[in-house]
């Protein structure tokens, strides 16, 4: 077994892992999160597995129902981030001066608040809500990507097969398909995979903070910042399983990405 | 000549920082002026049925809600500009002053979480470097990758349940004991209510630093004059003190001066898992019950923060990197 079919077989394990909350979260009904009385406060055990909450409520399909939910965020969210920071890319990096200073102004203006208040900023500004959520996680993701994308193409835009293709009098459009795209695929897509996780962790970290979603919506933002409650009475499986699916769904698509991006790298291909 | 170099270098900074301030200003006005959030609304909030429509009107006038949008943001502007930040609707005190006297408590906490973080990433990355390839080297390296896709407010929480439930050292939150006046608490009670908050934001912070000293630390080790310091016999601490240190101290240095961005977020989740009376609590008070004074103050406040965090990494770098002192004065 060599060393690509290694990386691809931990590509497919994270994708698995991914797949997981997506496939069970509609298998699982609704019926586990009504509330049952009778199953109050319960350790974890056999049949639920992480517990159930101070409602009677089982945790493993919350947390499931959670993290698919996140993902779900995480993904309109990094999608529209991708495309913001694509066409800012290309934009300051093929428009001439002013754009790419004005740009790249941007970048640094964005850059400039920290995160967080900006993502609280932007949520409270949409009024909250799953569509605050998005919009605020969808927005503020892009400066890092944009950068990168302009520094691509401006590489590209000097590298000597470029340069003598213009030479040879190939028109801009032959090489923007042909030269510049090849490259740039790959840096662009393995770009919006690594910010998934960055999304999700912000998704979850505002609807922690109290901004966003309704208290009914099973999202793993407000288990957990529910169960801060009933930490101190010893639950402490509210708390502890929720994150820990939480983590292992981030770190997949962490390795994901760089698995991808370690196929499709064409510098890397000999490894 | 070096002078003059410097003192180019401050005012080009200090006419980045007002035209940032300047553009912050106008996005967050516009922002918040178009939010669907009605600000009397907010400030009214469960005594909804006790407030007749008169008084929902004199409140609105009160704050000035009535007027037109370019005249609220010109004289916000304007008061702006002479150091009113305007009045906070939760705190019923002056902006500025919340800003301050929350900023003190979070500034403890930021500077001892920031200079742990630092010490120990440095440290870890460090070992990780000299010992590459062994398990020590990977368990460093798992622990960086597993932290940095680790929620912040959950590595808070699991510590809350080890250290105040399981173990009862630390007490469970609060930035002073419960139920002692104010008088009375001693520095002692402060830093032991800071101690599991710093310690969250320390244990995430150093996966970044200690990567990137890993890496640094392992080009460092291939070059030529290491190999040749191993040829004379050199080897361990002695090699990496002569040769290493210096070399990548510097890129630590300013690496961790321009994460004030990601220490402030962080401080905003910590100081809410343990109650703790920061600048980070008093944010997600003012968003979460829509008091627009207090948030646009420290939406600018932040931005002060994390540009002085940056200025700061440059300068050092000016400062400490011979090869930059010596071409200045050139």
């Amino acid at each position: 077994m060599n060393l690509r079919k290694k990386t691809l077989g931990y590509a497919i394990v994270a994708f698995v892992l991914l797949l997981l909350p997506v496939v069970l979260s509609p298998l699982l009904g609704s019926e586990q999160l009504a509330t049952h009385l009778t199953a109050r406060n319960e350790a974890p055990s056999w049949s639920h597995p992480f517990g159930t909450d101070w409602l009677g409520r089982d945790m493993f399909t919350r947390s499931i129902k959670g993290l698919a939910l996140s993902l779900g965020v995480g993904l309109t969210a990094a999608l529209a981030s991708g495309l913001i920071a694509g066409t800012l890319g290309l934009m300051a990096a093929t428009l001439g001066k002013a754009a790419d200073r004005f740009i790249s102004w941007l970048i640094d203006l964005f850059l400039s608040v920290p995160h967080l208040v900006l993502l609280l900023l932007i949520a409270f500004v949409t009024g909250g809500g799953v569509k605050g959520v998005i919009i605020a996680v969808g927005l503020t993701h892009w400066p890092s990507l944009a950068r990168l994308i302009r520094a691509e193409i401006l590489q590209l835009k000097s590298s000597e097969f470029v340069l003598v293709s213009r030479h040879m009098g190939r028109s801009r459009w032959w090489i923007a398909t042909r030269h510049l795209l090849p490259h740039l695929w790959p840096q662009f897509i393995v770009g919006t995979l690594l910010l998934f996780p960055h999304a999700i962790l912000h998704e979850a970290a505002i609807t922690f903070l109290g901004m966003g979603l309704s208290p009914h919506q099973p999202a793993i933002g407000i288990i957990l910042s529910e169960s801060m409650r009933y930490l101190s009475t010893g639950m402490w499986w509210l708390a502890f399983f929720p994150g820990l699916c939480l983590l292992i769904l981030v770190r997949s698509f962490d390795v994901l990405a760089t698995n991808l991006y370690a196929l499709v790298d064409p510098n890397r291909s000999q490894e | 000549m070096k002078r003059t170099g410097i003192s180019r270098f401050l005012l080009r900074q200090a006419g980045k920082l007002a035209l940032l301030l300047a553009a912050s200003c106008v996005i967050t006005f516009i922002l918040v002026s178009h939010s669907p959030i009605d600000p009397t609304q907010a400030y009214i909030g469960a005594d909804l049925l006790r407030v007749g429509a008169e008084q929902r009107d004199a409140i609105a006038e009160y704050w000035g809600l009535n007027d037109p949008p370019l005249q609220r943001f010109f004289f916000w502007f304007g008061s702006l500009l002479q150091g009113d930040f305007g009045t906070s609707m939760i705190h019923r005190a002056p902006v500025s002053e919340v800003i301050a006297d929350r900023f003190l408590s979070s500034l403890v906490l930021m500077i001892t979480a920031w200079v742990m973080s630092g010490i120990l990433g440095f440290t870890a990355g460090v070992t990780a470097a000299m010992k590459r390839g062994s398990w020590l080297d990977r368990a460093i390296q798992w622990y960086c990758y597993t932290l940095s896709s680790t929620p912040t407010f959950w590595a808070g929480l699991l510590l809350l349940i080890v250290f105040t439930v399981w173990l009862p050292i630390f007490p469970v939150g609060l930035g002073t004991p419960a139920g002692v006046l104010a008088e009375d608490v001693t520095w002692l009670d402060r830093v032991r209510h800071m101690i599991l908050p710093a310690l969250t934001l320390s244990i995430t912070g150093l996966a970044n630093i200690a990567l990137h000293t890993r890496a640094k630390l392992i080009d460092v080790l291939g070059s030529d004059y290491v190999l040749f310091a191993r040829a004379k016999g050199e080897e361990g601490f002695v090699l990496f003190r002569r040769h290493g240190l210096r070399n990548i101290l510097l890129p630590a240095i300013t690496l961790q001066f321009a994460s004030f961005s990601e220490l402030f977020g962080g401080a905003v989740l910590v100081e809410q898992i343990f109650s703790y009376p920061g600048l980070g609590r008093a944010t997600v008070e003012a968003s979460t019950r829509g008091d627009v004074p207090l948030l646009l103050g420290i939406v600018l406040f932040s931005t002060l923060f994390v540009f002085t965090g940056n200025l700061l990494s440059e300068l050092i770098y000016r400062w400490i990197d011979p090869r930059i002192r010596e071409g200045q004065s050139i």
